[in-house]
């Protein structure tokens, strides 16, 4: 079992970063991080590898038994997300090791931050009781908040609050369920509550509180009203950060749960509810992404359409047959890897595009694409996979999604996945059309590192991969997966 | 109604009163307060609920004092965020939506 040692130092080397960043001196920090990167990436791919040759399993830290100790769960679904995150945030760390030299003061807290935002996530991914779940969502909500609060501007000043604000907010609904769950059946790990939650009030009042806690902390439309300021108007790899994974930990947790309680618990119409909130979020979202003057803020509102998405799972896995559920599940999980890589992609180049022309303006793109023409490539194949078109991950995650609509009858979805597609066409090519217009606005433009391009393109190379391997993923993603179709 | 059921029922009341102050102040600082009393709500559910009828129980005790430590953490970052605010804008309060 490679795993023995992978899986405690999931936790154990962000953590020991995050204070060993903290005590250093700032000229050491990124030197620190960067050492790091390597040792926490073969520990997420070792853990990977664990689940690929020994199956899923149950890992007691420090080998206590579970109402004492903390069960960690390894399963295909979370070691998919840990390997997504170390792939993600190494990329991201690349690109603000260079980014963060014309933001010094920025920069010596970003490192820390960064560490606690990772082991943050691990916790969420690897968690198997729902409190533990709430301890992973606060450590990185924390470090998300304090990372948005980095630029130290009045609005980011704002936004972090704002963030912060909901954020608590959703935390304590969720603890709330929590506490009236645990009352109700003494349990807190999932797959005991599995067993044991029957369909009463006491149950529906905590799932309650629970998804509506995590639905504003996943900034799900109407909810999504934090999201763009913060998402928008953070440093650049805060943002990518951010968009990309941070969300999906409070998604994450909603799906979790849906598959252990959701069905059995919720009303019928819970489900088709979630869906329609979906499909509001992918309409607004991208109506909003595309009325945007700021480059930064139409990426930031594409999240929140981009998450819509996922909750068109919901409806597709409940109460439809087996090969459907499986279906929505793929699809989902498809969805969710390519828009963290796409997001991520989207932002870096995003921030590239920035730096070049000086300006945050997408007016400020006239004639850019001579320029750079690196940067808007990866900008583009981001934008491809985020509107759905073949070979990409966004195109293999819509098409497994529109299968399932298809085949368990509802057929209303398939306007959503339609529409939305023609929106995000919409608020992309925004963004070339002005670049590739001919203007006197510029004449010459600053090239950014080759770093920073070179990290966004691997992320929206990767984007378009893994649509072309889209068998692979999901072969793992599934593995040992809580799927009892439907 | 047992003892137990008494605190649960208060700890809903606490968290009803603190969601009624987060939602109705505007001021950073009232808010920060209001929020730390839907914490001690919550904590109050989670001690009250799962001892009656079972006895002692030492699982939510500990959950509380993580719990605990988890609003001390957020309440200081709030008022590092909030002063830094106050400091940079003049403002106890959020601008309205843009």
């Amino acid at each position: 079992m490679i795993g023995l040692w992978s899986v405690p130092l999931l936790f154990a080397l962000p953590l020991a970063l995050g204070i060993l960043t903290l005590l250093a001196t700032p000229a050491w920090r990124p030197r620190l991080s960067l050492a790091g990167l390597p040792l926490l990436l073969a520990a997420s791919a070792a853990a990977f590898l664990d689940l690929a040759l020994s199956g899923p399993g149950i890992y007691r830290l420090g080998d206590w038994p579970a109402p004492l100790g903390i069960n960690l769960n390894v399963d295909g679904l979370s070691a998919g997300m840990v390997v997504m995150t170390a792939v993600v945030a190494a990329l991201c760390a690349a690109y603000a090791r260079s980014y963060l030299r014309d933001y010094p003061a920025s920069a010596s807290f970003f490192w820390p931050l960064f560490w606690f935002l990772w082991a943050g996530m691990n916790g969420i991914w690897l968690a198997e009781d729902i409190f533990n779940l709430y301890v992973g969502l606060e450590v990185m909500g924390l470090a998300a908040v304090g990372m948005v609060a980095l630029r130290a501007t009045p609005q980011a000043l704002a936004a972090a609050m704002r963030y912060l604000l909901a954020a608590l907010l959703g935390s304590l609904a969720y603890l709330l369920g929590v506490a009236l769950l645990y009352g109700a059946y003494g349990t807190l790990s999932m797959a005991g509550l599995q067993h044991v939650a029957a369909d009463n009030p006491t149950t529906q009042v905590a799932l309650a509180l629970i998804i509506l806690g995590l639905l504003l902390k996943t900034a799900l439309f109407p909810l999504h009203a934090w999201l763009p300021p913060a998402h928008g108007g953070a440093l650049t790899p805060v943002s990518a950060l951010l968009s990309a994974l941070v969300v999906k930990g409070s998604f994450y947790i909603l799906l979790r749960l849906w598959l252990v309680l959701g069905p059995e618990v919720t009303p019928a119409f819970t489900a088709q509810l979630l869906g329609v909130l979906g499909a509001g979020a992918v309409f607004y979202g991208g109506w909003m992404a595309w009325r945007q003057h700021l480059l930064k803020q139409l990426v930031a509102y594409s999240t929140v359409a981009q998450i819509g998405y996922l909750f068109l799972f919901f409806p597709l896995v409940t109460g439809t047959g087996a090969e459907a559920a499986r279906l929505a599940w793929d699809g989902t999980m498809m969805m969710l890897v390519a828009h963290a890589l796409a997001k991520a992609a989207l932002f870096l180049s995003a921030g590239n595009l920035i730096l070049a022309v000086g300006s945050s303006q997408i007016g400020h793109l006239v004639g850019i694409s001579r320029f750079r023409p690196l940067s808007l490539f990866s900008f583009g194949l981001a934008g491809v996979s985020l509107m759905g078109l073949p070979p990409s991950g966004g195109f293999t995650g819509k098409w497994l999604l529109l299968h399932s609509a298809i085949l368990s009858g509802q057929w209303w979805w398939l306007i959503v996945l339609f529409l939305g597609g023609l929106l995000s066409a919409a608020y992309i090519f925004k963004v070339f059309r002005m670049s590739f217009r001919e203007g006197p606005q510029i004449d010459r433009s600053v090239p950014p590192p080759l770093t920073m391009d070179v990290a966004a393109m691997i992320l929206a190379a990767s984007a378009i991969v893994i649509g072309l391997t889209a068998h692979l993923p999901l072969h793992w993603l599934r593995a040992g997966a809580l799927l009892g179709g439907g | 109604m047992s003892g137990a059921l008494a605190f649960a029922w208060s700890g809903v009341l606490l968290f009803g009163l603190g969601l009624f102050g987060f939602i109705m102040h505007r001021h950073l600082l009232r808010r920060l307060l209001a929020f730390n009393i839907m914490g001690s709500g919550s904590f109050l559910v989670l001690v009250g609920l799962a001892q009656d009828g079972r006895g002692v129980d030492p699982v939510p005790h500990a959950m509380v004092i993580t719990g605990i430590v988890v609003a001390v953490a957020s309440t200081a970052l709030a008022l590092v965020v909030f002063r830094r605010w106050y400091r940079a804008s003049g403002r106890t309060d959020l601008p309205e939506d843009t």
